[in-house]
């Protein structure tokens, strides 16, 4: 009976392909969002796998916060026009303009302003009824126990307390008008797998995880790249050079780096596996304050 | 690692399976803490999370000098004040021959619900007693639970063995007692381990402090069970989930196989129509396939064009499922409002959307005694028989177009279905399906909307617009029987 059986990536790959499918089939008007990180770069392969030779029928968005690293951008646009998606590019402008960013109203301003209320107009502004992102349980506990369709009210909150039952593979899909779901086809991914399945499939991802010398400064514990000239003016003489790796990436004045030689998909993989330290250590967002990512998750972000 | 070549390394360790178990378990009997003990043991919890949960066990732990894994588990703010676990967490893990994922669900009394969650995607349930007090009533309700989902394969886990000085006796007392109650229920495979969470015994190496035990310990047999023909692969059963049609040329139907294994050139059937055509080819991705068998997710086109859409499913016309409107299940009710008997819920059953009345709850279970009770057994009065927050029941419905089913302890994926409040969308229940039933068990007359257009005195030049309307009513799973001729 070997010749039906799957490896555990080809299971999961079926069963995020399954969701994908699930959420075009029942909703009007579904949006992918797209961080341009590893997880998204699987899960926008997913959705090309799940209706090819088709095209998805649903856009990409991205939330930017005007402090992603550059090379992220140039990723992102050249991905997009290179397989045909259509993408959508949102941002907080209202606060862009008064000049918000993390240097000067620090990680918490800048985060709620730039990623979240941008992300929640933007959802307004299209009136998306689902919206895909790329979370997976494994990042965080409060994840573990999301559900797979993450039901939100008219106010995009989540209410731990009050999950709809998901079982099998049976996706409740009905809101109310103007209420969505948040939908995590890599709920069941970890980070090991989603490094095994990049390599197993050739998929494109942002240069910036892969090791190589970068200038950089060390600000509370963190390695942070100098991406751009907002580096504020008392950190400049503390830039090095120094070889390293991104684990997760995001506006990068907030984004660890970590220490690596792993310039090849294999060293990245088997970094992985032999590392001790888990990939949220090197997004600074984190360090706010116990349970903060639940406490983002009830206002609305991812 | 540095000794073996990478790229060889990857290749073999991408192919390992998956195996996704159920935890079931108080919090007394140490759950938290097996689970704990897996994932340290596998290495898989790293050092930051290590040093967080040092700080938060001196701070609030609950396990003395020892590392309290329960906080590393109970993930949410609301449950770390309370002290328990109150939903369904998933954690993962993996060795060098398998990945795991599992669902950890709390064993309290009220959440028979979040168990039935956690278990619907599960190949093994591993169920803990402890070994003081032996077979509990709650070890009965997990394993009827364990039973009603279908799972295959279970270990009882005894559990604190260590309290009672690894005796052999209390172990095959706890065995004898359980063979005898399990015995009545359908589950194939049961494994029972004697161990030590705490202290590690037979949960990763074997120990040397139960030699009497013959058998393997738990990971070793966790990925050594044979897990691969599970599956139902007899029967094909190809619910479309969507119609792609990128161009003229291609019109392709997408989908997941529920069940059984189809081939190009095979002979197919489209339910309900019945509309036989041969499979030109089943295309992915990566290219078409000879044949694709359950998970997989492909495309499949057909020689002839015939119309299939979301909801409908193909069949080999030599084995097909049952297909009725009228069937009985066993039904979990998940929702803090109780049932009410004369509401039209939604269905949910494959990609199927419909309508679904209850009929008849013709008894309830009692989980902790297995017993049944039902009006004429004098156990329920008209009163409490609508079905209430972890009731569980056998209940006959009737639905508003044709659903093409298995029952469920044959086929998982055409036997599963959820109820959704019309109101509140909220997942009232879920179910298994039992079998058809026979009409004249069913309340006859018929609760679906009818429009007779010519007795509503509607001219004719909007029949047209008022069919669409219907059809699309249709679709979205509320049937209305449009009348357009006077009889």
């Amino acid at each position: 009976m070997s010749d039906y059986k799957l490896s555990h990536l080809q299971e999961l790959e079926a069963e995020s392909i399954h969701i994908i499918r699930e959420v075009a089939a029942e909703f009007e008007n579904p949006v992918m969002l797209y961080s341009i990180g590893k997880d998204s770069s699987v899960m926008v392969r997913l959705a090309e796998k799940a209706f090819a030779p088709g095209k998805v029928p649903f856009p990409l968005m991205h939330i930017d916060s005007k402090w992603k690293f550059k090379e992220m951008v140039q990723f992102r646009d050249e991905y997009a026009k290179k397989y045909g998606w259509n993408l959508i590019v949102e941002s907080n402008m209202e606060a862009y303009n008064a000049g918000v960013g993390p240097f000067s109203h620090g990680s918490k301003v800048h985060t709620d302003l730039m990623k979240t209320q941008a992300l929640l107009q933007a959802l307004d502004k299209y009136k998306f009824d689902a919206a895909f992102g790329g979370a997976r349980r494994d990042e965080e506990r409060s994840r573990a126990k999301e559900r797979i369709y993450s039901f939100r009210d008219k106010f995009h909150q989540w209410d731990p307390k009050n999950q709809r039952p998901e079982l099998w593979d049976i996706y409740n899909a009905r809101v109310h008008k103007g209420e969505s779901i948040r939908v995590f086809p890599l709920s069941n991914w970890t980070e090991l797998d989603i490094w095994q399945y990049i390599r197993l499939e050739n998929i494109p991802i942002v240069p910036l995880y892969y090791a190589k010398e970068r200038p950089v400064i060390e600000l509370d514990g963190n390695l942070i790249m100098a991406d751009d000239d907002r580096l504020p003016e008392q950190y400049r003489d503390k830039i090095q050079m120094r070889m390293v790796r991104f684990r997760t990436l995001g506006c990068w004045p907030l984004t660890g780096a970590v220490e690596s030689n792993a310039d090849t998909i294999e060293k990245i993989v088997e970094e992985m596996m032999t590392t001790t330290k888990s990939e949220r250590t090197t997004r600074v967002i984190d360090f706010d304050q116990d349970a903060s990512m639940e406490q983002k998750k009830r206002e609305g972000y991812f | 690692m540095a000794t073996l070549d990478i790229k060889e390394f990857l290749d073999k360790d991408e192919q390992k399976d998956l195996l996704r178990f159920l935890t079931a378990g108080s919090v007394d009997d140490g759950k938290s803490t097996l689970i704990g003990r897996l994932l340290f043991d596998s290495k898989k919890i790293y050092e930051d999370q290590l040093d967080a949960l040092e700080r938060d066990s001196k701070r609030m732990g609950n396990a003395g000098d020892h590392i309290d894994y329960a906080l590393l588990l109970d993930g949410l703010k609301a449950e770390r004040e309370q002290g328990i676990t109150i939903d369904v967490a998933y954690r993962y893990f993996s060795t060098n021959n398998r990945k795991f994922i599992i669902a950890d669900t709390p064993g309290h009394e009220q959440y028979t619900r979040n168990m039935i969650t956690g278990g619907s995607t599960a190949n093994l349930a591993i169920i803990l007693v402890d070994a003081r007090t032996g077979v509990i009533t709650q070890t009965r309700r997990h394993t009827y639970l364990v039973s009603l989902l279908g799972i295959k394969h279970v270990v009882l886990a005894v559990n604190k063995m260590d309290l009672v000085d690894f005796d052999k006796e209390v172990f095959d007392k706890i065995v004898s007692d359980y063979k005898e109650f399990v015995s009545s229920l359908n589950i194939p495979d049961i494994t029972c381990i004697p161990l030590s969470a705490l202290d590690g015994d037979n949960v990763v190496e074997k120990s040397t402090r139960t030699p009497w035990y013959e058998g393997p310990a738990l990971l070793d047999f966790l990925e050594t069970v044979p897990i691969d023909q599970d599956r139902n692969f007899e029967d094909f059963r190809y619910p479309v989930q969507y119609v792609l049609r990128p161009n003229l040329n291609f019109r392709g139907f997408s989908g997941k196989i529920s069940s059984g294994i189809v081939r190009k050139g095979d002979t197919v059937m489209a339910l309900p129509s019945g509309k036989i055509s041969k499979v030109k080819s089943i295309v992915t991705y990566d290219g078409e396939l000879d044949y694709a068998f359950p998970p997989q997710c492909v495309t499949i086109t057909l020689e002839d064009e015939i119309d299939v859409s979301r909801g409908e499913m193909l069949v080999h016309p030599d084995n097909q499922p049952i297909v009725d409107r009228n069937f009985e299940a066993m039904l979990v009710w998940m929702d803090e409002e109780p049932m009410d008997i004369n509401k039209q819920f939604y269905i949910k059953h494959t990609t199927n959307l419909t309508r679904a009345r209850v009929d008849n709850i013709r008894y309830k279970v009692n989980v902790n005694t297995m017993e049944q009770l039902s009006i004429e057994n004098g156990q329920l009065t008209v009163d409490s028989l609508p079905m209430k927050l972890n009731e569980i029941g056998r209940v006959v419905f009737t639905t508003g177009k044709e659903l093409f089913f298995d029952p469920y302890q044959k086929n998982r994926q055409t036997g599963a279905f959820i109820l959704i409040d019309p109101i509140t969308n909220n997942t009232s229940a879920v179910g298994m399906i039992i079998d058809r039933v026979d009409v004249r068990d069913m309340v006859t007359e018929d609760a679906f909307a009818v429009l007779n257009l010519p007795e509503l005195g509607i001219a004719a030049e909007h029949y047209e617009a008022i069919r669409t309307i219907c059809k699309e009513l249709e679709r979205q799973g509320v049937p209305v029987k449009c009348i357009t001729e006077n009889k």
